[in-house]
């Protein structure tokens, strides 16, 4: 016996029963914990500070003072409508890796309002244009791909991401077009002076520049929620991803779905464009939407697609990703270095998923949970 | 059975998926020479312990010995060194490739198929295989794709055979033809297990049984020596009831009349062949062929799922009048009452969400109905409820998705959904694929007492034995054509079996 169990491998894998929310969130947890750790450890290694210093940076940054602290939230909740614009598609099992080309066209659409109509409608007017003008760039930027796909078969991943450069090239055209001022190439802060001033902004609620944005995601969030897991549509769209052939066995008419759904996608994609160009930057640049519709990607996925999750793992993300930037500057290191801090973190993130779904044997000790992390 | 010593000897294997526990400290013996028919009900843990033997899985504990010499299986290529060797239930060959290729494909050294073709010839008639190397594998049937999966294992020198669930697939004639081959090859000294649901092959062909249950090891017997009720008793741990019964139909009058309907597939390749043929209520209908001989086309024709080239299907009223359903949206089709479950090799891949709990499976069909947008949830979950009692589900509550529940009790919940929705036609394929005995029982009851309510139902099964003695009529398919159709009462398992083969000599899938 003794000599076969020499000959066992040494590690092997099985899958897990059904472990409590409680214990992938546990697993979660430990491999943020043990990624903060590397970080400091890396950081130490360059910089040779105090560990302790790091994590007080990390969380200055999101808290210290009361405006780092909204724009924290607000950056959690432009990230999370973006999200919670790609969920319904990811559930479908359609990925839509076109949020950023999807919201940057509803930038676009905003910012061609804010541009083009100053002059022939009052300001009401020219909000409700915004909003039907960003939905609709939006959408149709879905569409397109849901189309072929629905009809050719096509592959939405790539189909998606080429979207994202057209829309790109599109913006730095329109760039160039209304550059202000002439020759700068920039389009700068639309409606920034009289008589234009404050045209097409979307309004500052309870005195707090943010709290708009802030409240319109919340209630996206909300309605996204009870539109997935209550709605005869959310239920449709669960079972044409599950699978297509069950869907056309009960009759679901899988096109119209795959259509519906991305229409859906886009259009909240473009509505996020409008709260970013109309509710907080008043402009337009190529790089507005800032990558949020790739890493909507994670942000979904971390979640198990669940909008209510999303708001957690949106918020972790930026926390993350604001702290990581505020380390680079605070100890004179440059921007790639925060770009090394956030890979050591999702890397451990994405790579906890492996634990919460397998666990590990060494050599016929089996281990609990927590060591398996480790 | 005196000292002879085991080819493998199996001792306290244990597995575990998670909770599940898929083997207890089994221990078992096989023998060279000897054919063992494995048996046990759905999720008794059978298949997991021949993975185990064949490196696919690695066992929690125990210990394996071949020869009696204590060895590690890490991998299927350690198993092929030990010279084990598994026939899975799912091919897994190269379609482009000849039956020499897919044979020589994965070996080391220099590759060549002349070489490679004689010794395979060579092999194949010691055994008595018939085979032709270098036939490519998308011309052949599925009995000879079998046989070139049984020939790869041979080719790599095992003489410990596994094959798991290997008549499933295959005519009467077919079947004889392979244990044929696999007496001679138990005469040649090799050692074969073979995993079955079928009592009467293993009392034909096997020399030994062993009965799992619940993943633990119940005992052998010699096959001699024992009965089908014995061994299904063993099986289940308590007595059963053998006995399907075919109660005469009550006053049926035609209720689904099919004339002349021709199918194409989207490649244009002809799968229904005019193709005509009346159902009647309070009647089973059972349809014969092989695999793949147009029996899919056939139900979903009618369900609205697939393209009709030409032909008529219609669905005759209580007063006679009929309407055409070919045109008609599958949503209309189904809500005249015409309820389709078809349960493919997959079992979840047509009608179930794997993922989605049994409330949630419940509501595929139902979530339609009403003018609100949101999900009514409440009804579903009585019909979950209602279909775990009535029918025995065997799951740990209501909001476990069905992947997680063994094959049975999916094809219970499929079927028993198809069921609740008062159907006038019911239209099923493969209702007990892969279930076992007892399992199977309790679906051939569920389809007589909707015989019994005037419903029509089609019945579309693999296992003739069961289609002679559940079936009022038999109309039996070959290449996509009707080559016959007889009376339950009177049909004779051979002439079905010929029939099965009969027209142009058949075209396989």
């Amino acid at each position: 016996m003794s000599e076969a169990k020499q000959r066992e491998p040494l590690i092997h894998i099985s899958r897990r029963g059904n472990l409590p929310w409680w214990g992938a969130w546990g697993i979660r947890a430990a491999a943020v914990a043990l990624a903060m750790m590397v970080c400091a450890l890396l950081c130490i290694l360059v910089t040779r500070t105090n560990p302790l210093d790091i994590f007080r940076t990390m969380f200055e940054a999101s808290f210290k003072t009361e405006r780092k602290f909204w724009v924290m939230l607000h950056s959690t909740a432009i990230l999370l409508c973006v999200s919670l614009a790609v969920t319904p598609a990811f559930r479908m099992r359609f990925w839509n890796v076109g949020g950023e080309g999807q919201a940057l066209m509803g930038c676009l659409a905003s910012a061609a309002c804010m541009i083009l109509l100053r002059d022939a409608v009052p300001h009401w007017l020219m909000i409700v244009c915004m909003v039907f003008a960003s939905i609709t760039a939006g959408a149709i930027w879905g569409l397109i791909p849901a189309f072929f796909k629905a009809n050719w078969n096509t592959n939405e991943t790539l189909f998606t991401l080429m979207m994202n450069y057209i829309a790109t090239q599109l913006v730095a055209y329109f760039c160039v077009v209304w550059e202000n001022p002439k020759g700068s190439g920039q389009i700068g802060i639309i409606n920034q002076r009289d008589p234009y001033k404050g045209l097409g902004w979307l309004p500052v609620v309870g005195g707090q520049k943010y709290l708009l944005n802030i409240i319109i995601v919340a209630v996206i969030c909300a309605a996204m929620f009870f539109y997935l897991y209550y709605s005869k549509q959310g239920f449709e769209l669960s079972v044409v991803g599950e699978s297509e052939k069950t869907a056309h066995y009960l009759g679901i008419k899988v096109k119209r779905v795959i259509i519906r759904t991305m229409i859906l996608s886009g259009a909240l994609c473009g509505l996020t464009g409008l709260l970013l160009t109309g509710g907080n930057d008043h402009t337009l640049t190529t790089t507005l939407v800032g990558g949020r519709g790739f890493t909507a990607v994670m942000v979904s996925w971390l979640a198990k697609f669940n909008p209510l999750w999303m708001i957690l793992t949106s918020f972790l993300l930026v926390f993350l990703q604001k702290g990581a930037g505020d380390i680079s500057t605070n100890f004179g290191l440059n921007e790639s270095f925060s770009d090394i801090l956030t890979g050591i973190i999702l890397f451990f993130i994405i790579g906890s998923e492996f634990f919460i779904h397998y666990r590990l044997h060494l050599r016929h000790r089996h281990l609990s949970d927590k060591e398996a992390v480790k | 059975m005196e000292q002879r010593i085991p080819a493998v000897s199996i001792r306290n294997i244990t597995k575990r998926f998670g909770q599940t526990l898929a083997n207890d400290h089994v221990s078992l013996d096989i023998y060279r020479g000897e054919v063992l028919a494995l048996l046990g009900e759905n999720g008794s843990g059978k298949t997991t312990l021949m993975n185990m033997l064949s490196g696919i899985y690695f066992p929690d504990e125990g210990s394996i010995a071949i020869d009696g010499h204590e060895v590690v299986i890490d991998s299927p290529r350690k198993a092929i060194e030990l010279g084990i060797g598994m026939i899975h239930q799912h091919f897994k060959l190269v379609d482009l490739l000849s039956a020499a290729e897919n044979i020589e494909l994965g070996l080391k050294g220099k590759l060549d198929i002349p070489a490679a073709s004689k010794r395979i010839r060579e092999i194949s008639e010691a055994y008595g295989f018939e085979i032709d190397p270098a036939q490519k594998v998308y011309d052949m049937s599925v009995s000879q794709k079998q046989t070139v999966e049984i020939l790869k294992v041979l080719y790599r020198g095992a003489d410990i055979l596994i094959l798991d669930e290997p008549t499933a697939v295959l005519t009467p004639q077919e079947t004889e033809k392979l244990f044929q081959v696999l007496r001679n090859m138990r005469n040649d000294g090799k050692a074969i297990v073979i995993i079955t649901h079928k009592m009467n092959e293993v009392l034909e062909l096997s020399d030994r049984v062993a009965v799992l249950r619940k993943g633990e090891y119940v005992g052998d017997m010699a096959t001699a020596e024992t009965s089908a009720q014995d061994m299904t008793n063993q099986m289940v741990g308590h007595a059963v009831s053998l006995n399907i019964e075919r109660p005469q139909p009550v006053n049926p009058i035609p209720r689904i009349e099919v004339s002349h309907l021709t199918v194409r597939n989207e490649a244009g390749v002809i799968r229904l062949d005019d193709v005509s043929f009346t159902a009647r209520s309070g009647e089973i209908l059972g349809i014969a062929g092989i695999a793949g001989s147009g029996q899919k086309e056939l139900l979903e024709a009618i369900a609205g799922l697939q393209p009709v080239e030409s032909g008529s299907i219609r669905y005759l009223e209580d007063d006679g009048t009929p309407e055409e359903l070919i045109g008609k949206d599958p949503l209309e089709i189904q809500k005249m009452g015409v309820a389709l479950s078809f349960v493919p090799e997959d079992r979840l891949g047509m009608g179930l969400v794997g993922s989605m709990d049994l409330n949630e499976n419940m509501m595929l069909r139902t979530y339609r109905t009403g003018a609100s947008p949101v999900t009514d949830r409440k009804t579903p979950h009585e019909l979950a409820e209602r279909v775990v009692h009535d029918l025995d589900v065997v799951t740990p509550n209501l909001h476990t998705p069905v992947r997680n529940l063994s094959g049975g009790n999916v094809q219970k919940i499929l079927v028993g959904r198809e069921i609740t929705s008062a159907p006038k036609v019911l239209l099923t394929a493969y209702a007990v694929r892969g279930l076992d005995i007892n399992s199977s029982y309790v679906i051939y009851d569920l389809l007589n007492q909707q015989k019994k309510k005037g419903v029509a139902v089609i019945y579309v099964g693999e296992d003739l034995d069961v289609l002679l003695e559940l079936a009022d009529r038999i109309l039996v398919l070959c290449a996509g054509k009707v080559s016959g159709e007889v009376a339950g009462k009177d049909a004779v398992k051979d002439e079905i079996g010929l029939m099965m083969t009969s027209v142009g000599g058949g075209r396989h899938e």
